[in-house]
């Protein structure tokens, strides 16, 4: 997989209302009307978004030239997003670890009233 | 998809090549600084499952730095940066290199906000130069994620 076709998928779905969109979009095609009418912005705007969409990959238009209805590429969304997944993940699982040491952590190592007798005290912790 | 109150969020900005990931502690701010700046306590959560990270030098305050070897899986690699800004229980600002492409370099910004009740909003951004950049630096992390296992993620996550 091309490294800039994640990149843009990346982008694509930063944007609340793009993520909502694909959200709809899962469960089936719709226009650009429809994909407009339940915001507060423009059909110019959804059609920007979609754009955005499209260039990712994410969405693709028909050339039926009538409802040229909106279609996500599902195959593309489910790996894209298992891949984003996965770095999320791999975070997470740090992260889990951090919460097992601040949980074993000692509270009044970190009083942060006096640094310098803190300072002492871990100074003797590593001794 | 919520298994945890404290799940991590990632963003990657649409105009800036950077990655930000976004989690939530039960400690508080000090207490989760001090886990980043802590070298015994630094090495217990960081670096992927089933890998030792080794310090060769930890200096985690405003102008100091840090080095550490990462061994496991057949695979050792040194890692080093700068630390730009330490500030108590605020935030950390340091430069990051993988020594194995060392022209490389990313920003990275921690941030420790306090939520109260004894509760910590942890902010990382990693900035690179260019998207190419930020997309291996996604990529590396998703590689590291496929050894990591799903069994353990799973296990973890308890389902």
């Amino acid at each position: 997989m091309a490294a800039d076709q994640l990149s843009r998928v990346l982008s694509a779905l930063a944007d609340p209302t793009r993520r909502d969109m694909v959200a709809r979009l899962a469960v089936a095609d719709a226009t650009v009307l429809e994909l407009a009418q339940p915001y507060d912005v423009t059909v110019q705007a959804v059609s920007k978004h979609l754009k955005v969409l499209e260039d990712a990959g994410l969405v693709s238009r028909s050339r039926d030239a009538q409802r040229r209805p909106v279609h996500l590429e599902a195959e593309v969304f489910d790996l894209m997003t298992k891949w984003i997944e996965r770095y999320r993940r791999l975070a997470e699982n740090r992260y889990r670890r951090l919460d097992e040491v601040l949980r074993a952590m000692p509270d009044e190592v970190v009083k942060p009233d006096r640094p310098d007798d803190r300072k002492e005290k871990h100074d003797h912790q590593h001794q | 998809m919520t298994t945890s109150i404290n799940e991590t969020r990632i963003i990657a900005d649409p105009d800036v090549p950077l990655v930000r990931i976004i989690r939530e502690f039960d400690a508080p701010p000090e207490k989760v600084f001090r886990a980043h700046t802590d070298p015994d306590l630094f090495v217990q959560w960081n670096g992927p499952h089933g890998y030792e990270l080794r310090l060769d030098q930890f200096d985690c305050r405003t102008g100091g730095s840090f080095r550490y070897v990462m061994v496991g899986d057949g695979f050792e690699g040194g890692f080093r940066g700068c630390f730009h800004e330490v500030r108590e229980g605020e935030l950390i600002i340091q430069t990051f290199t993988f020594e194995g492409l060392p022209d490389g370099v990313a920003l990275e910004r921690i941030m420790f906000e306090d939520l109260g009740n004894e509760r910590t909003l942890l902010t990382s951004t990693s900035l690179v130069d260019s998207f190419e950049g930020r997309d291996e630096f996604l990529a590396s992390g998703m590689e590291v994620g496929v050894r990591d296992g799903f069994e353990r993620l799973d296990a973890l996550l308890g389902r």
